[in-house]
């Protein structure tokens, strides 16, 4: 009984000091070691090649609670004290990237009504209904930029004159510069939705492309 | 009978911590909130823990306005030079968190919640996200 217990608790030890040595380390606090790395991702399951999800993140490990979720210290006691992501985001419009929601519809909805003012909840903020249309190059859809969605959250002055010149062909944009957080980019791909949902800028059809010249 | 109990104890009291700190180690993926900002300006100079600073929850109760237009906050992670007398004295943060609006700065450890070392970073943003190397260290 006795040596059974101790037997069971050895392997069950070194099984996960095995799974430990091997994980891949990637917190921005505990760099690998360059030399350390690549023998560490031969054996690592994120180099498995039939994984799913090798090189992203799996469904459940998406909203952990802050405990959970790698960077808050749960050493420190005010960490239990913060609201967990999923508390809430259920109840939300489901959107396919970022945090999983998609916040626009959210405030559309009256799902949420936060406010406009620091303190005075009955504020309202002033909406614009404008849309800009980009005629872009390559094949993809022209990009509608609508102000209002913007405008319900936004104030003029957050994006002009800083980062848009207020007129029309005045700014030269870039997916690049956009991948690299600047114009769109400061608030798509950090806190608005994620560059990787392309059809809601370019959500406008070109005419078709001409057939091409049989030989 | 009262030996054999002592002793199960015992490589419980032993196994339980161990595989309790292995479990801990297997840990380390960073995957905080989308949009969760870490401030690490001074904090960890000062013996503190970084400030995360979530979005997610801000969001549903306050427009974009409010913070970065009506009270300055640029949109650059670590870009504000936030200091505690400025919160103290109703700037940034402390617009709000001045037990009116929100709770009051005396609680320290509900915004001091990072892990030691982290640098300041718009967390999850989707140039963290893109695809890199294995054992690639410039992960933020």
């Amino acid at each position: 009984m006795n040596k059974r217990y101790f037997i069971v608790s050895l392997l069950i030890g070194i099984t996960t000091f095995h799974m430990a040595c091997t994980a891949q380390p990637i917190t921005p606090a505990r760099p690998a070691p360059a030399a350390a790395a690549p023998a560490a991702a031969a054996k690592s399951p994120d180099s498995d090649p039939l994984a799913f999800h090798r090189l992203h993140k799996p469904s459940g490990k998406r909203n952990r609670p802050p405990a959970e979720d790698g960077i808050h210290d749960p050493g420190n006691d005010g960490t239990h004290a913060l609201l967990a992501p999923l508390s809430v985001f259920p109840s939300l419009p489901k959107a396919n990237s970022g945090n999983r929601v998609d916040w626009v519809q959210a405030l559309a909805a009256g799902t949420i009504k936060p406010r406009a003012d620091q303190a005075d909840a009955t504020e309202e903020i002033v909406v614009m209904d404008l849309n800009i249309v980009r005629e872009v190059k390559g094949s993809m859809p022209n990009v509608v930029y609508p102000h209002k969605q913007h405008t319900e959250w936004l104030d003029c002055s957050n994006c002009h004159p800083g980062i848009f010149v207020p007129l029309k062909g005045a700014n030269q944009m870039s997916m690049a510069a956009i991948m690299l957080g600047q114009q769109c980019g400061v608030c798509h791909g950090k806190v608005a939705f994620s560059i990787s949902e392309c059809r809601k800028c370019h959500s406008q059809s070109k005419e078709p492309n001409p057939a091409p010249a049989a030989k | 009978m009262k030996k054999l109990t002592t002793s199960t104890g015992w490589h419980a009291v032993l196994g339980l911590p161990v595989m309790l700190a292995l479990a801990w180690v297997e840990v380390p993926v960073a995957r905080a909130e989308y949009g969760d900002v870490v401030i690490n300006n001074y904090s960890d100079a000062a013996g503190m823990r970084p400030v995360v600073f979530p979005h997610w929850f801000h969001r549903l109760r306050f427009r974009c306005n409010v913070c970065h237009a009506d009270l300055g906050f640029k949109f650059k992670a670590g870009g504000n030079e936030i200091n505690m007398v400025k919160i103290i004295d109703g700037q940034f943060c402390g617009a709000c968190h001045n037990g009116d609006v929100a709770w009051p700065v005396e609680n320290c450890d509900l915004c001091h919640t990072g892990k030691p070392g982290t640098p300041s970073q718009v967390h999850e943003s989707d140039i963290q996200q893109f695809a890199q190397p294995m054992g690639s260290t410039n992960k933020k």
